[in-house]
């Protein structure tokens, strides 16, 4: 197969090259931690590179590795191999400093587009053709998947193996089950990947094409509008929120909401509710019915161990609960009202079709949106089984291994776990197999507890480094629709990118136009998950990747502001749901912005002013 | 208020009187009778300027005159030209047209004797929508008094006699005795801020916005382009502001105290400020949907905003530019939809 780089004729100037890249000093082997595959060598300088802050915003830690790995694996065989895209094969990831970069394989000899397109089209076409019973069967295929992993045993090594075993004649000890569950596990999680993009490009394609024809049709649309005709109203993604609205009223109907004090922890929520007696444990009742499934929904995009679901740890949830409440009493709607949304939507999609020209245009336009509306449920529906469910049973299952190895001394910590890759973390389970096999204390005592300090420490030091958003020449042109749709990136946003050092006193930072509106108020910057509890009402957001699951926030805040998204970013999505005003892609907002500054947010115009 | 031959009211005439009441004052009546806000007037029907005309003929001819010029030949046509012009400016108006002018002046004006009116000229040709011939018809802002109306009706009667004007007919062999000008008379909006909208993109031909360009008082600044307007952009159907680009607005036309207007240094203070509101943003969209949809067709629309908020029209006319360009659609329907799709992952666009 015949393929250049994204870059092939890209000019010399431009980003930093991957070799001038320096490894902080003191990081050396953690930085070696990473497996072989993902570290730059020379001839990388010859690609284009950019940081994926969007999914891997901050420092990664050895182990949570193994969620880009899995990913592209997975991304670039839907593709490459299956699916046959014509002009794009997978994505390449390389890691320095704990910071993601990727770069896109796109096709660019004639001949080859052709081949592969006869193939694409007796691929995807059967996908786009079959898609609701494909789709159905997609949905019947996840579940199965999460059943398989929530029936994996806890791993444990009992001093002695159950008699029962013995009288069965099982003739095979613990110590192989946990080596079983482990690779189970990994099976498990590699294989959810590959579910997950069965679809995915296909549907932002059918999306990217009415995309397309709207851009050319009325080439001054904003993307956030054509985002607003596509998007679905019941998407899984706005359960979780559904369910807090619910349990909010819940809450006033059973009288209880007084219970819900700003500031009191879920603990103490919750003890006081048992105290109340019946009312307080029928709401904790109803509580239940939300939490299964839909709390199994964490507080990142699935790719670090420590993005907790709201199941594992309650506080986002419960922080939300108040305001909800109070709104509930001042008399407002707290149901989403689907039925006016979809009212909204068509009226917005007939109103752009009264403006097109020709009976020929509208037809076409007919024949994209329907495509479009039929493929997109899976591009909305997909993250909360793979991303959010999936993952919160994956990264537990790792927390039990992990305890597992504090038992048997190897450090100190269950979270210790994943400062190991998963290929040392089989290593060191196989080390504690041997170990109670034979009686003697597991060698690993002796290795961890110093390499998974020195790991730590990397990655705090790492997170003191900014670092460049882009690597390598820049590409004339890019028309890779997946990194154009999924990442925001284009050509005059690298012209962004490489300008942004040389205009330092500039008080203007531009990104997508997301969500209209305009807001001023004080940047809360929030660098990671853990300080969302940071948030006051009235704050407006800034952060380096918006996030849906935040969903719970966007009552609170007065605007949103990213480093990285699209207009098709769920943070977009849900600002535009929330009405908020909000700027995403703007490379540098976190770095730019201080905490507490005052700004002012133009959703419509995609620009964020620094006021002071 | 009662329409004559003469005279007709906004209220009672429409395009299709074109031929009486020329482009502007057919535009008028039609978003009159829309019930799009436009500053009351009527207009003087092109009746009135044949009886003037006749009168003036059975003195001395003027269209054989015309008529008998060489386009090349400047020196004579600047010469007639003089004469023309100076015989109509001031020659008195039959009694009957006379009178029923006042007369329609005294209604406009109410008690307001004095109340500033805007004479402007309203040709009848199709030709008139050529920028190249509507630049050479006179306006009149801010006149005061049944005098000045008086006055300056003939000022636009007589600028068809102006050099430009015979020189553009001779060249085009057009005949004189088609040649006729209605005249409207329209209370004047003493604009706070003023210009114009378009209800396609000039930049892109995009019917799905409106551009709006506006600066502080009268909008004869921004058509003239003697201001740079501030610029901005607003989504027909969304109501989203994408474009909002402020200007240094340095002059403002304002109304001089003895009529007429004057062009005046706009103070510091106002200079870099938004001349527009977004709710006026807004309002403005809603206007400019409405009369769009009246026509059916896309449309270029001057406005004001007097002191007091109000919205009003001044004209209206069909937009050309993208309008006439013949335009292959988008896209065309597939037999199978999903060829569509070919264009994001078939190769380069």
């Amino acid at each position: 197969m015949k393929t250049t780089n994204m870059n092939a004729t890209a000019k010399r100037t431009g980003f930093p090259l991957p070799s001038s890249l320096k490894v902080v000093a003191g990081t050396e082997r953690a930085q070696a931690a990473y497996p072989y595959y993902m570290q730059f060598a020379k001839d990388d300088d010859e690609r284009f590179w950019f940081y994926n802050s969007m999914h891997f915003p901050e420092p990664m830690c050895v182990f949570d590795m193994i969620t880009a790995e899995a990913a592209y694996c997975a991304l670039g065989s839907a593709n490459t191999r299956i699916h046959c895209l014509p002009t794009t094969l997978g994505i390449d990831c390389r890691i320095i400093n704990g910071r993601v970069y990727i770069g896109g394989n796109a096709v660019t000899d004639p001949a080859e587009i052709e081949r592969r397109t006869k193939e694409f089209q007796r691929r995807a076409f059967y996908y786009y053709a079959n898609w609701e019973r494909l789709f159905a069967q997609w949905k019947n295929k996840m579940m199965a998947l999460i059943r398989d992993a929530q029936a994996l045993p806890k791993p444990e090594l009992p001093e002695f193996e159950p008699l029962e075993h013995v009288h069965a004649g099982r003739g095979v000890a613990s110590n192989h089950y946990i080596l079983e569950t482990y690779q189970k596990t990994l099976e498990g999680y590699f294989r959810m990947w590959q579910h997950h993009f069965e679809f995915l490009l296909l549907g932002y394609g059918a999306y990217l094409t009415f995309f397309d024809f709207c851009k050319k049709a009325f080439p001054e649309i904003s993307d956030q509008t054509v985002a607003r005709m596509v998007a679905g109203i019941e998407a899984e993604i706005f359960r979780p929120d559904d369910e807090l609205r619910r349990l909010a009223k819940c809450a006033i109907e059973l009288g209880v909401d007084s219970q819900f004090r700003e500031g009191a922890s879920p603990d103490e929520i919750i003890k006081s509710l048992e105290q109340l007696g019946k009312p307080g444990l029928a709401w904790l009742k109803e509580l239940a019915v939300s939490r299964d499934p839909w709390f199994n929904i964490n507080v990142g995009d699935g790719f670090y161990h420590y993005h907790r679901s709201w199941n594992d740890d309650l506080s986002m949830p419960f922080a939300a609960l108040p305001g909800y409440i109070a709104n509930a009493k001042k008399g407002e709607r707290l149901e989403r009202q689907t039925d006016r949304l979809m009212a909204e939507r068509k009226q917005l999609i007939a109103d752009y079709r009264e403006l097109l020209e020709t009976d020929e245009d509208r037809a076409a336009y007919d024949q994209m949106i329907t495509l479009a509306h039929r493929v997109f449920p899976y591009v909305e529906g997909h993250k909360f089984y793979c991303e959010h469910w999936y993952t919160n049973l994956f990264f537990n299952k790792i927390r039990e291994f992990g305890a597992l190895l504090v038992e048997h001394g190897l450090f100190s910590d269950p979270e210790d776990v994943f400062q190991l890759s998963h290929y040392e973390l089989e290593a060191a389970i196989v080390d504690v197999m041997t170990s109670w096999s034979n009686g003697s204390p597991p060698r690993g005592i002796s290795r961890w507890p110093a390499i998974v300090r020195e790991r730590k420490a990397a990655i705090a030091e790492w997170a003191k480094h900014e670092t460049a958003p882009a690597l390598g020449p820049v590409p004339d042109i890019i028309d890779d629709p997946a990194i154009v749709m999924l990442w925001g990136i284009t050509r005059e946003n690298l012209d962004t990118w490489l300008t942004a050092g040389e205009q330092p006193h500039s008080n203007e930072i531009k990104g997508f136009a997301a969500s209209n509106g305009v807001v001023e108020g004080i940047a809360r910057v929030v660098k990671s998950a853990g300080e969302i509890s940071r948030l006051r009402k009235g704050d407006i957001l800034v952060c380096q990747v918006t996030n849906p699951t935040w969903a719970p926030v966007f009552q609170k805040i007065a605007a949103a502001v990213s480093d990285i998204g699209g207009s098709m970013s769920h943070a977009a999505i849900v600002a535009r749901e929330y009405g908020l005003p909000a700027v995403v892609g703007t490379g540098t907002a976190t770095q730019k912005i201080k905490d507490g500054q005052r700004i002012r947010v133009d959703g419509g115009r995609g620009v964020v002013t620094l006021l002071e | 208020m009662h329409s004559s031959e003469i005279i007709g009211w906004f209220a009672d005439i429409c395009l299709v009187d074109r031929p009486t009441v020329g482009g502007k004052g057919g535009s008028l009546g039609e978003l009159t009778r829309a019930s799009i806000p436009v500053p009351p007037g009527f207009v003087v029907r092109t009746a009135a300027f044949e009886r003037f005309l006749s009168a003036l003929e059975k003195e001395e001819p003027i269209r054989p005159k015309v008529e008998a010029l060489d386009a090349n030949e400047l020196e004579e046509i600047t010469t007639l030209s003089e004469h023309l012009r100076t015989r109509l400016e001031n020659a008195p108006l039959p009694d009957e047209v006379k009178s029923e002018l006042v007369a329609a002046h005294m209604e406009l004006c109410g008690a307001d004797l004095n109340g500033p009116l805007a004479v402007r000229s309203s040709a009848t040709t199709e030709d008139a929508e050529d920028a190249s011939f509507a630049g050479l018809q006179d306006t009149y802002l801010w006149t005061m008094g049944a005098e000045a109306t008086l006055k300056y009706v003939r000022s636009c009667w007589a600028s068809l006699y102006s050099v430009p004007s015979i020189a553009y007919r001779r060249k085009h062999g057009l005949p004189e005795s088609g040649v006729a000008m209605a005249v409207v008379i329209q209370r004047m909006v003493n604009a706070r801020t003023a210009g114009v909208m378009f209800t396609r993109s000039p930049l892109t031909g995009d019917r799905s916005v409106i551009t709006i360009e506006g600066a502080w008082g009268l909008g004869s600044a921004v058509v003239s382009g003697e201001v740079t307007p501030d610029r901005f952009v607003i989504g027909k159907i969304t109501g989203e502001i994408s474009v909002r680009e402020i200007s240094d607005k340095h002059i403002q036309h304002l109304p001089a105290s003895g009529g007429g207007v004057i062009d005046v240094e706009t103070p510091e203070h106002a200079r870099r400020v938004p001349c527009l509101s977004d709710g006026e943003i807004a309002a403005l969209k809603d206007i400019a949907r409405r009369v769009e949809r009246h026509y059916g067709r896309p449309q270029d629309i001057e406005w004001a905003i007097d002191h007091s908020g109000e919205i009003l029209l001044l004209q209206s006319r069909p937009e050309t530019v993208w309008s006439s360009k013949e335009r292959a659609p988008v896209a065309r329907p597939t037999e199978d939809p999903l060829q569509h799709v070919m264009k994001i992952f078939g190769g380069r666009r």
